[in-house]
């Protein structure tokens, strides 16, 4: 078991290695750089020259990688060309500010589509079930710019009730935050929802076709019971890695949603730093997005294999 | 009249068609289980019996619903019961165990949890005396070390072990019935001839009353007081179970009788035509009636009652059983098997080792497979052109694996694999070209998985022929049609898919696929065991006058002993993927043997009631071959002392040329059998 954890982990190092050297080799190879960039019409001569050597960029490539990712290793991006600050000082509130949103969002999101998808399992056909899924179908099928634009225009023009989009400096408190992220929230939450509750539907629905639930019917398991002990648990373990694909994309900032409602999170800062040019921030935004991947389907792998004894032995015998 | 337990009255049980049509899987079912008896119920597969004994415990599946009639128990009706009082009965009064228990059994949850919610949920006992009765269940049901198997998931124990404790699931509400939904089907021989003295010895100790539903004949034989045979979602016979099995006066049952292979004969059964309609399909008239010998007129547009003979006390559902009541036992007929081998090698196996074993890094850099004890080892064989030579044993004996590497599938650790003295085969699919690749065939288990569901008949046969003879058109066409009729399938069927054709004819397609490429050796994988009976006899008669056209080899794999007494000239007997005895049918059949072929073949289960399994040595499971030593020392009831766990046996040969590995003198041997 602790082998299996150690392997994971370093596949997991192995894999933003490799992503570190795709962005780090991706961004060498477009044409220009970040100086002629920063100059624009005045890159070239002696000014490009400075400009070179204060950013480093006069060193092979391969050794601008090492000190880069010596560098990043500690958490140290280097410096934003836009803003120039350190791309940490960047950075730091916009992954708050990102997980802010992702977290209200599973927090709301996940319990609503574990319950819908119970529901409209357990009752298959009939009528919550009928009702549930047209909604869910309609929720998954609206893209969420358009869903968050109906979202803007009703509850914020029309009814007045809460902002339509956010404008507060990206080192806003908490309680600042809370009324403007209602509305992304609840956009973000739709889309998400109604996925994972289909997913968990159809995963209850195999479960209560299984022999073994048959059988527990047979034995006069009550319903309930049945339902928690026998059903759920097998039900929901493949849910898990869903979930986890799902937080890691909600964490990664959820570029569209974040534009629409002018989010200052992770998702905009990447469409900010693309068009900006600005590559050192778009190199660290690659990786931290990389590192959250791993470490939530790490995570997910892990749990799945703790709570499912057909895993765990089979580990364990090898 | 003794108690009735359970009455069932009029059932008909179906589903609506697409179309809104009323389709019927139950038609009017009226049955009663007596106190203290075993019923069995027998059928093949859609024929009902599940059903009927589902609804027993007032259960139908989702999908379909009952129509008419009810399920009496303690003469309330199960079938109109609100959940709330069926949880009171199920597990309590009427408990099931079911088919597949690996299935069955919920894989989250402890074997210990499973057996203590059945005792919480229907009995009184505390914590520490629900403890106590756990282990007592398991003991019952005679797994060994209760307390450690308690603490097991359901993964963790072999199928046999894991029907056991179903069992002991139902036994733990101390039912009044057991339903039984062929609880030994998909269990290996001696483990399922063990499980069925265990459920006589239940029924015996507690004096339950059991249903026992299967569509082997053979296991019904072996328990049942009373018979029921179904047929199409009707009874068409019920009766004292010795007469059906002696004197059976439905001609279904006379006819499936006949088309059961026998451990004592020698040669093919006789096949039924056709097969088991539809649900649905049946347009009035007898539903048996295109299948049958004795049918008229009468047969055709009336549907017969079903009746009861008060002197044999038995019902039948057909108008001419007169004429079957005038015959006398079942004789059976067979089909004796022309041996037209010749003298000719065709395949050689020598000092053939495989393993499954992951290779290390260090040995895939050098392409060697390093495995001190392989799954398969010392395997020699020769075979000779024409003949069938059928491997055997339980499951994980190796037969399939060897299968596997001749067909290239995987490739051998040592040994060699010849084809016709020259050509070296023992490398796998890549390194073969693509005329070693025709000459091997395969035909698997299940039709249903290895036709591509999306290709018409035409174009699964097609493909071999465009593969290794670059036929086209006209050709082509000609071609595929001389297989299907060579197979017994009309034109028409080039146009299906597999989707659209019985499970027999499903197989008869694979078989033509495996022909059209004009092999030299087809390996057949356990052709015949996803097959009813009545079909597998006219498969195997099929394979067999395909050989005597083609002079085609076959290597034939089946765990089920009197289908390989029936198609084989030639047996070979595998235990942990080492042989143990190789020779001609009729003298592995006979004693003296090894004692592993004594022990699978006392197991075997003949639907004779008078004929019963010897049960020689344990069914334990055992997970890796011995290091050394012989193979079967593990299980061996004649174990002579350390030489067994020592020494790899010696061959002897006996006088009629059997071959067998056994370190005790065939003299002893014949001796100790006799």
């Amino acid at each position: 078991m602790l082998f299996l954890i150690i392997k994971r982990i370093l596949l997991g190092f192995i894999t933003l290695f490799i992503v570190s050297i795709i962005t780090f080799v991706g961004t060498e190879v477009l044409p220009g750089d970040a100086c002629t960039t920063y100059l624009e019409r005045q890159a070239f001569g002696e000014q490009l020259e400075a400009c070179y050597r204060r950013l480093g960029l006069n060193v092979p490539a391969y050794e601008r990688y090492v000190s880069w990712a010596l560098n990043a290793i500690q958490g140290d991006f280097g410096y934003s060309l836009s803003g120039e600050m350190p791309i940490k000082d960047v950075l730091g509130p916009r992954i708050k500010n990102s997980l802010v949103l992702a977290s209200a969002a599973i927090f709301i999101g996940i319990p609503i589509a574990l319950i819908l998808g119970i529901i409209t399992a357990l009752w298959r056909d009939k009528l919550p079930d009928v009702a549930i899924s047209t909604v869910t179908i309609f929720a998954m099928t609206i893209p969420e710019f358009i869903s968050a634009t109906l979202l803007i225009l009703i509850i914020a023009i029309w009814l007045e009730w809460l902002p339509g989009i956010v404008i507060v400096p990206t080192d806003v408190s908490f309680l600042e935050l809370l009324p403007n992220i209602i509305l992304p929230v609840v956009a973000i939450a739709m889309i998400m929802t109604a996925h994972m509750a289909r997913m968990v539907r159809s995963s209850v629905i195999q479960v209560m076709a299984s022999e073994y639930v048959q059988m527990a019917i047979l034995k006069g398991v009550p319903y309930w019971k049945m339902v928690f002990k026998h059903v759920l648990p097998n039900a929901l373990l493949p849910a898990i890695n869903v979930v986890a694909l799902t937080i890691a994309w909600l964490l990664g900032g959820v570029v569209v949603t974040e534009v629409v409602f002018n989010y200052p999170g992770l998702g905009r800062l990447v469409i900010e730093s693309i068009s900006n040019r600005d590559l050192p921030t778009v190199q660290a935004l690659a990786i931290i997005l990389a590192s959250i991947y791993v470490s939530i389907n790490l995570l997910a792998d892990l749990l799945t294999l703790m709570l499912n004894p057909r895993l765990k032995t089979l580990q364990i015998r090898k | 009249m003794t108690d009735i337990i359970q009455k069932v009255k009029n059932l008909s049980i179906g589903f609506r068609s697409k179309k809104g049509d009323e389709i019927l899987i139950l038609k009017n079912i009226t049955t009663n289980i007596q106190k203290g008896e075993t019923v069995g119920i027998v059928g093949e597969s859609g024929s009902g019996k599940s059903t009927l004994a589902l609804a027993m415990m007032g259960y139908v599946k989702h999908g379909l619903y009952k129509i008419g009639g009810e399920c009496q128990f303690n003469s309330s009706n199960l079938l109109e019961m609100k959940s709330k009082d069926l949880e009171k009965i199920r597990g309590r009064k009427i408990a099931m165990i079911p088919q597949n228990a690996g299935q069955a059994l919920t894989p989250n949850l402890k074997i210990g949890y499973q057996i203590d919610e059945a005792l919480q949920l229907h009995s009184d006992l505390d914590e520490t005396e629900r403890e106590k009765k756990i282990s007592e269940l398991l003991n019952k049901v005679r797994l060994p070390s209760p307390e450690t198997i308690a603490l097991r998931y359901p993964h963790e124990l072999s199928g046999g072990q894991q029907q056991r404790v179903a069992v002991a699931m139902a036994l733990a509400g101390t039912p009044d019935l057991l339903l039984l939904d062929e609880p030994t089907t998909g269990l290996d021989v001696t483990t399922q001839a063990h499980v069925l003295e265990l459920l006589n010895f239940i029924a015996k100790d507690t004096g339950t009353s059991m249903v026992y539903v299967s569509h082997d004949l053979g296991a019904i034989a072996q328990v049942s007081d009373r018979i029921i045979v179904m047929y199409s979602g009707e009874i068409v016979l019920e009766g004292p179970s010795r007469d059906i099995l002696k004197k059976p006066i439905h001609p279904y049952t006379h006819g499936l009788l006949k088309s059961i292979p026998k451990l004592s004969l020698a040669g093919l059964p006789e096949s039924m035509p056709g097969s088991q309609p539809q649900p649905g399909t049946i347009q009035g008239g007898c539903s048996f009636f295109d299948r049958c010998n004795f049918s008229d007129d009468n047969c055709k547009n009336n549907s017969p009652k079903l009746e009861f003979l008060k002197d044999l006390n038995t019902s039948v559902r057909c108008f001419n059983y007169e004429k079957l009541m005038n015959e006398n036992e079942v004789s059976q007929t067979v089909n004796k098997i022309k041996n037209k081998s010749l003298d000719k090698e065709i395949l050689n196996l020598s000092e053939v080792s495989i393993s499954y074993a992951k290779q290390k890094l260090l040995d895939q850099i050098f392409n060697r497979i390093s495995d001190e004890n392989p799954t398969v080892k010392d395997i020699n064989i020769d075979i000779k052109k024409g003949e069938t030579i059928a491997l055997v044993g339980e499951s994980g004996s190796g037969k399939s694996t060897i299968l596997k590497s001749i067909a290239g599938l995987l490739r051998t650790k040592d040994g060699l694999i010849r084809f016709d003295e020259k050509r070296n085969l023992s490398s796998d699919l890549k390194e073969r070209d693509p005329n070693d690749l025709r000459i091997i065939q395969l035909i698997f288990q299940n039709p249903d998985e290895s036709l591509n569901p999306n290709h018409t008949v035409e174009e699964i046969i097609a493909q071999p022929l465009k593969l290794y003879f670059g036929l086209k058109g006209e050709e082509l066409k000609k071609n595929i049609i001389d297989l299907l009729q060579k197979v017994r399938l009309g034109e028409f069927y080039t146009s299906r898919y597999p989707r659209q054709l019985s499970g027999g004819e499903k197989q008869r397609v694979a078989v033509a696929r495996a022909f059209a490429a004009k092999p030299d050796i087809i390996l057949c994988d356990e052709v015949t065991s996803a097959l009813d009976v009545s079909v597998q006899a006219a498969v195997l008669n099929l394979l067999q006058q395909l050989k005597e056209d083609f002079g085609t080899t076959y290597i034939f794999v089946s765990h089920d002993l009197a289908v390989v007494r029936a198609i084989s000239d030639r047996v070979a007997v595998l235990y942990q993927g080492r042989l143990c005895e190789v020779g001609p049918s009729n003298d592995v059949y006979k004693f003296p043997s090894h004692p592993y072929t004594e022990v699978l073949l006392g197991a075997v289960l003949e639907p004779d009631p008078d004929i019963k399994p010897k049960l020689v040595a344990e069914d334990i499971v055992e997970e890796k071959p011995p290091e050394k030593g012989c193979s079967f020392q593990g299980r061996c009831s004649r174990i002579v002392g350390d030489i067994c766990k020592k020494e790899t046996p010696p061959w002897q040969l006996t006088e009629s040329g059997n071959a067998i590995r056994c370190h005790i003198p065939i003299k002893e041997l014949k001796k100790q059998q006799f």
